[in-house]
């Protein structure tokens, strides 16, 4: 069976790609996702505003309460040197490359212009194959006029993709008014790829202690219908490779993504809820369903269900809402 | 060949020959000692080599006398090796002087001089220590400057290798050690030039060796010992040759030239004085000007004190001398003088009658005592003792420096008299520690120093409190070296960095004519002049003073740097002072900037170069109009009801004016009144907490965690409430117990620090607004006054009867009231709470016995006492001996308290017939369980005093002074954890196997928290602290469960912020248990580095990760057949990596080694896991044996 595919200009073996999650911290957990048949593999996320805060935040606290008492001048020895957090993470990107042999993406989330370009500029020194761009702004501020956030996005692909050779992919969040056009707007502005989608922690509420809760939950395989009809939509009508993120748990998970258009798919709470073996499953299942219903390759499958190819298109826009609601009757 | 030059302190000066020159250290901290340990394991961590090329191992020991103890080890197995300490650490390293003498053996100490606690303990510089030393044997090396103390820390160790004679090398603590000024620096090679190898070889070969086994150490008799102790003279009689000789190879490399006696001044001076250490320095600066002057005066300084060489001596004094006046910084009650005078003396009388006068007129001597605890030693005093030396009879015995109006040993000083100070900047700022005026000013000192070709000099004055501290800085900068050993008496720049000093101090006395004044103001430069008091708008007129402001908050904030207005005011500094071009100036506090914090990111660097250019652009000159317009004067330093002593004494050292105070107004044997922290209001919070009735469930969380006991409940009845202020807030009591009452949560607006604990415990939320609680954090000025109203009515309140109150609980806990209140401890301290809970549940009857620390810092540091009393004038009874001995000395009030107890009650026994039998019986037989059982007893002992006054009988009088032992006393050991973990665990494991009933409470932050940061046994895995700069990779000792092994200790481990039911139940439980008892409280602690308003948050992480576990050990369930093992939290459900994360003292570790970090979290959870399977095996256990 052939699964390869192609994604951000990278030969892949198959399109199950573990994404940005507590798996990619340790050198132990990527080798045994490589082990586990992972053709791929997204890092956690380098944030540039977690950096900078525990900078100062160190700074903050290693020096607070000082000169202020004459027998405590000081709490602390003073520290020779920071490993600060870029260092940290480019040092795992670098020895990620030197112990796995299948490609290493990197994730950025950066906070100001210049910690954009800075920090992917290192990333790409560091040896990683390709660069996902984790921007994400929530807008809370009502005086913030309408354009300006996605004109952020733009002007952010634009200056990375200028500076680096990378191929860059970008993890889009599905909130946008209108997500083909910001999709083929970023393509322009410099993006190889496109993911589907990043999923935010939503907060919860508890009602008896009167708190605000954000807990991680894991994604549920229902959800990954919001990925596949904005992947099936996309597909061919941007110059991307796209990626379908969340909910995918079994290799028929996988096989329905493909089918949207999706050149890989992230696995990340399947691995987290059932262990890094599942990966292993996922891709047997793979096999298995393509076995059976005969297909010989990912490329067989691939984009055959998408809005432009499947039997009915309008199936993904909105009479679809008026179906579903009349099938219950 | 053009020489480095550093700009550094008196401890890095030392440290940084110390570390070249030796290959063992073993150090135990002590003020204001500790930074050269703290600096040497820095420089062996770094990997820095010493001149022969390997690291030196730097060892941090359990004690001065641990330290001693392996420094002698080290000497006699023949390693160069040294120590650092001062004042009663160098009293506990005696023994082992006295030993490394007799034996021969070369080292050098660096000891920056600290008097020795007499009536009090002072932290501070003079000679007492090095003085009670000196008949160990030992060299004695005085250094003056920090230039000296560098040279001689290298020319010390040279002269021990050659001469075998060991050294003590010392110099004035804070004065010295703690100076910044700017000093050559000595190159390597300098340091091995200057050391003859061929005498450490020879040093090394002398130590064992099983290849050439020798024995050293051996017990001698009568026979031999005197004989074998007069062999050691040789080296004694060459000694003072040999630091000769290295002084002189020592100037051909260096070009700095020393002699054993230096003289300067007139060369055919007649008066002459003669002295040593940093004192030295402003007598030198006085007499070169009044040379200069005509006037025939000298100096004398004496470098080399032991041994002491007549021969030199008389070198260095000019022949024509008539009068000499020996100084010394020590004060030895009883003895006919003090040890420099009496050798002074000794020497030239026996110069006279060996002839060395050469036909000299013996001069006259006269002694004198100054600086006692870095008592300031001015110009105007030098000239004092000078003009002493003119008269006919000049005093003798006579102190300088204070108003002695008991035994008039003092002379008088003409204050006018100063040395002129041309082409000399000289700037006071005035900060809070807290806003970071010290570090910037160091910085400061350092870019001048070390940037331009001038000199510079620095010296830092801090308050007594820990939270709220102000500060002083003291800068001098100017093309000549600064010999200027005292503070500032004058200035041409003053900077004050808070507007509140403004309603407390002069500040502007100082003020040169013409000076520039900086001030940090919430009011612009037109604004500011009218919210000015009158002195300060005169004193700026009168002097003609320049003025500059701005908002420094603002520009913090604006820059996102909080509170930080460090940075904004030291660019302000340099914009204005003068001292530098502006722009180089700017361009220099950029590049400090950088290489401040380049290490921790560049948004740190970005920020704090923001503020610098946003400072240049919001400071004002301000205009001055030509009259005086303000009504508004300082506020008084105590209320005009506080009493006598405090109006006297405590409000002159609050107004930082204690210099004036004389003799008479000090007490005589250090015995202070308590109750005083009461009267010294000092307003240091932003923001207060305030009470919303409605939403408070009254559970007492809020006054229970305030470490100031500045939140306070009381349960009261309603006709209380007739005249209550009008904002005064009350509702009903909830508790059964005091049914019908009233309830009030009630701030101290004037007290409160603002950490802001109270309202992070708190659990009740505003159901309309659940981000608001029952109390909330609100600006403290607009509150003040109707705040400190409304405390003045809570205070005077009746407290609520205690054989009531139920004090199980933690609500009912914090009805009683708090005998210890308004601590200077740091803002949010962890330790604070246990204390206060003690002097709740039995200050009305505790004897406390307090090591040396934090708490006896916070407790006992003058001006004020955080311990008081109630309305009966009952309260805890304090006192505090040494670091070492707590324990011990907590027993020996437990031994009195037994001893007049069992007295009192055979006399009264003996009096049953005349008190009356019944009486008497009921008195023996008391039950004393409980508050009501207390209550009963004392009225029952009021009784018995009035019988006893009609009683003519001398048993009668013997039983009066007793009486009040019939009262159970309740007494307590309390100290933290580097007391009873390392200097003082042998004697609290002594106390504690004792049987008696006394109270330990270990307050244990982990750290030596008072003396800044070095670990302790207590430190736990990975944390870093100072001597575990790479993160501790040992354990904490598990101190309860070496407890526990005595079986019959009562033990508790608890953590307040974690549970506090368990706190005060094990408080009960230990004080009820009739033999010893030891809990150790976690103390969250300003060295952890956390949010310390949050801090129960890490007290949490801490106890469900499993670190600290919550447990009581109680023999008393034990006897009734039950186990006593009672585990209070549960199975650990938090990776410890969560907990240790949280905390900058761990994560500190993960930035700069993250490998290391994980792996030392590994081994703490292993630690943690075993530890939590032990304690629960342990509870788990059966206990048969049923009842008895």
């Amino acid at each position: 069976m052939d699964l390869r595919t192609k994604y951000l200009g990278l030969e892949l073996k198959n399109p199950l790609v573990p994404s940005s999650s507590p798996l990619s911290k340790q050198l132990d957990s990527l080798r045994q996702l490589e082990d586990a048949g992972a053709s791929a593999i997204v890092l956690y996320s380098l944030f540039e505003e977690q950096i900078e805060f525990d900078g100062m935040e160190m700074d903050h606290y290693l020096e607070y309460g000082s000169e202020s008492y004459s027998e405590s001048v000081s709490f602390f020895p003073q520290p020779q040197e920071f490993v600060r957090g870029p260092e940290e993470y480019l040092e795992h990107i670098r020895e990620a490359k030197e112990s796995l042999e299948i490609p290493i993406i990197a994730s950025l989330n950066g906070a100001s212009a210049g910690g954009w370009v800075e920090y992917a500029k290192r990333i790409a020194e560091a040896g990683a194959d390709a660069l996902e761009l984790n921007i994400y702004f929530l807008p809370t501020d009502p005086q913030q006029p309408i354009g300006e956030i996605e004109e952020t996005y733009l002007d952010i692909i634009t200056e990375v993709s200028r500076t680096i050779d990378l191929a860059l992919t970008v993890k889009l969040h599905p909130f946008f008014s209108s997500l083909p056009s910001m999709a083929r707007r970023m393509v322009e502005a410099g993006a190889n790829g496109l993911t589907l989608f990043n999923r935010f922690y939503e907060p919860d509420i508890n009602p008896e202690k009167l708190e605000v809760e954000a807990e991680l939950d894991l994604s549920s395989a229902f959800e990954s219908r919001l990925a596949l009809r904005w992947i099936g939509i996309l597909h061919q009508r941007v110059r991307a490779d796209l990626a379908a993120s969340t909910g995918i748990y079994t290799g028929r998970d996988a096989i329905r993504m493909l089918m949207a258009g999706a050149s890989v798919t992230h696995l990340c709470s399947a691995l987290l809820k059932h262990g890094i073996p599942q990966l292993t499953r996922i891709r047997e299942e793979m096999i298995g369903w393509m076995d059976e219903n005969e297909y010989e390759s990912v490329a067989d499958l691939m984009g055959t269900m998408s809005q432009k190819s499947c039997p009915d298109p309008t199936a993904f826009e909105r009479a679809n809402y008026i179906k579903t609601l009349n099938s219950y009757e | 060949m053009k020489r480095p030059m550093v700009t550094i302190d008196g401890n890095d000066a030392a440290a940084r020959v110390a570390h070249k020159v030796n290959e063992v250290i073993a150090i135990y901290p002590i003020t204001p000692s500790s930074g050269m340990g703290e600096l040497s394991d820095e420089f062996s961590a770094k990997g820095e080599k010493n001149i022969w090329g390997t690291i030196p191992h730097v060892v941090e020991m359990q004690s001065e006398g641990g330290a001693s103890g392996a420094v002698h080890g080290a000497l006699q197995k023949g390693a160069l090796t040294t120590t650092f300490t001062a004042s009663q650490g160098l009293l506990l390293m005696i023994p082992n002087m006295f030993k490394i003498a007799g034996e021969l053996t070369s080292t050098a100490f660096h000891v920056s001089a600290r008097s020795v606690a007499t009536h009090a303990l002072s932290i501070f510089g003079d000679h007492s220590d090095v003085m009670a030393a000196r008949s160990t044997g030992w060299g004695m090396l005085a250094s003056g400057s920090i230039q000296e103390v560098h040279d001689f820390a290298l020319i010390s160790t040279a002269a021990t290798l050659a001469s075998r004679v060991p050294f003590v090398h010392f110099f004035d603590g804070f004065r010295s050690s703690h100076e910044v000024n700017k000093i050559h620096e000595l190159e390597l090679d300098e340091m091995r030039a200057v050391i003859d190898e061929k005498h450490v070889l020879a040093h090394r070969a002398r130590g064992l060796n099983p290849d050439k086994p020798v024995l050293r150490g051996s017990a001698q008799n009568p026979d031999v010992f005197f004989q074998a102790r007069e062999t050691v003279n040789p080296y004694y009689e060459a000694c003072a040759g040999h630091v000769a000789e290295t002084m002189e190879r020592f100037a051909k490399i260096t070009g700095r030239e020393y002699r054993l006696f230096d003289y300067y001044g007139a060369p055919d001076a007649e008066r002459v004085i003669i002295m040593m250490g940093s004192g030295a320095e402003a007598a030198q600066e006085t007499v070169e000007y009044l040379a200069g002057c005509g006037e025939k005066v000298g100096l004398v300084k004496v470098r080399l004190f032991r041994p002491f060489s007549i021969t030199h001596l008389l070198e260095a004094l000019p022949r024509q001398v008539k009068a000499i006046a020996a100084l010394d910084r020590t004060k030895e009650p009883g003895a006919t003088g003090e040890p420099l005078y009496l050798d002074v003396v000794a020497a030239l009388v026996e110069a006279a009658t060996s002839g060395q006068l050469e036909g000299a007129a013996l001069p006259r001597v006269i002694g004198g005592r100054y600086g006692l605890s870095s008592k300031e030693f001015t110009p105007a005093m030098v000239k004092a003792v000078l003009d002493e030396l003119g008269r006919e009879t000049p005093k003798t015995h006579f102190t300088v420096g204070i108003i002695d109006d008991v035994t008039h040993t003092s002379l008088e000083v003409d204050e006018s008299f100063r040395v002129p100070k041309e082409g000399m900047v000289q700037a006071l700022f005035y900060g809070l520690g807290s806003d970071g005026t010290v570090g910037a000013n160091k910085n400061s000192v350092k870019i001048i120093g070390e940037g331009t070709e001038n000199y510079a000099q620095g010296y830092f004055v801090y308050d007594s409190k820990k939270a709220g501290a102000v500060t002083v800085s003291h800068l001098r900068f100017g093309p000549n070296a600064i010999h200027s050993t005292y503070l500032l008496d004058q200035a041409n720049f003053i900077a004050c960095h808070q507007w509140v000093f403004l309603e407390r101090f002069d500040l502007l006395d100082k003020a040169t004519e013409g000076a520039v004044f900086l001030l940090n103001s919430l009011y612009g430069p037109d604004e500011t002049w009218n919210q000015l008091q009158r002195v300060h708008q005169k004193r700026i007129l009168d002097k003609k003073l320049k003025v500059y402001v701005i908002d420094a908050y603002a520009v913090a904030k604006k820059a996102g740097m909080g509170g930080r207005i460090n940075t904004i005011m030291q660019t302000c500094f340099f914009a204005i002072s003068g001292v530098l071009p502006k722009d180089e100036a700017i361009a220099k506090i950029k590049g400090a900037i950088k290489k401040s914090y380049g290490a921790k990111g560049d948004a740190i660097v970005e920020q704090n170069n923001a503020a610098v250019d946003m400072a240049i652009e919001n400071l004002h000159e301000m205009r001055i109009p030509v009259e005086l317009t303000s009504q508004l004067e300082l506020h008084p330093p105590v209320p005009s009801h506080a009493p006598d002593f405090v109006q006297k004494v405590t409000g002159t050292i609050i107004q930082g004016k204690g210099d004036q105070i004389p003799v008479s107004l000090m007490p005589q044997d250090g015995t202070f009144p308590t109750g005083t922290a009461q009267y010294e209001k000092r307003n240091i919070a932003l923001t207060i907490p305030v009470w919303d009735p409605d939403t408070c469930t009254q559970c007492g969380k809020c006054s229970m965690i305030c470490p100031h006991a500045a939140i306070r409940q009381k349960a009261y009845e309603g006709t209380q409430l007739d005249s209550a202020p009008e904002t005064f807030k009350s509702i009903a009591y909830k508790g059964k117990e005091f049914a019908g009452f009233r309830f009030t949560i009630q701030v101290a607006p004037e007290d409160c620090t603002g950490c802001g604990l109270c309202v992070h415990v708190c659990p009740a939320k505003n159901k309309k607004e659940p981000r608001l609680r029952a109390i909330n954090m609100e600006p403290q000025i607009p509150l003040r006054e109707t705040e400190a109203a409304n405390y003045d009515f809570f205070l005077a309140l009746p407290d609520p009867d205690r054989s009531v109150v139920k004090v199980k609980s933690v609500s009912g806990s914090q009805l009683l009231r708090p005998l210890f209140e308004y601590s200077g401890a740091c803002s949010g301290c962890g330790e604070t709470p246990y204390v206060k809970l003690l002097s709740q549940l039995f200050g009305d009857r505790a004897v406390i016995a307090n090591a040396t620390g934090c708490s006896s810092i916070y407790g006992g540091n003058l001006p004020t006492t955080p311990w008081t009393v109630n309305g009966d004038g009952r309260g805890p009874a304090w006192s505090n001996s040494l670091f070492e001995d707590n324990a011990e000395f907590g027993l020996g009030f437990r031994l009195t308290a037994d001893k007049h107890s069992e007295y009192a009650r055979e006399l009264l026994a003996g009096l049953a017939e005349a008190v009356g039998p019944e009486a008497a019986r009921e008195i023996l037989d008391a039950e004393q369980d409980s508050e009501a059982g207390i209550s009963a007893q004392r009225e029952r002992v009021a009784r018995l005093l009035d019988t006893l006054a009609t009683i003519d009988n001398p048993q009668a009088r013997q039983l009066e002074s007793l009486s009040g032992n019939l009262v159970k006393q309740s007494i307590w050991i309390v100290g933290g954890d580097g007391w009873a973990y390392d200097i003082g665990y042998g004697g609290l494991d002594h106390v504690l196997a004792s049987g008696r009933n006394v109270n330990v409470l270990v307050l244990d932050t982990e750290v030596y928290s008072n003396t800044g940061g070095q670990m302790s046994k207590a430190t736990p895995y990975g944390a870093i602290a100072k001597f575990a700069a790479a993160g501790k990779p040992q354990d904490k000792k598990d101190l309860g469960m070496m407890a526990v092994g005595y079986g019959n200790v009562y033990v508790a481990q608890i953590a307040m912020g974690a549970n506090d039911v368990q706190t005060v139940k094990a408080f009960l439980e230990a004080e009820a248990h009739d033999g010893p008892s030891l809990i150790i409280a976690y103390s969250h602690c300003i060295a952890h580095g956390i949010k310390m308003g949050a801090a129960t948050d890490n007290q949490k992480r801490a106890v469900k990760s499993g670190h600290w576990p919550l447990y009581r050990y109680n023999p008393a369930r034990s006897r009734q057949g039950r186990n006593p093992m009672q585990l209070d939290s549960r199975k650990p459900q938090l990776p410890i990596e969560e907990y240790m994360w949280a905390e900058a003292r761990f994560k500190m570790l993960a930035k700069m080694d993250p490998a290391r970090a994980k792996h030392l979290a590994a081994l703490a959870q292993e630690a943690a896991d075993e530890r939590w399977a032990r304690y629960e095996y342990m509870a788990a256990r059966e206990f048969g044996g049923g009842e008895g």
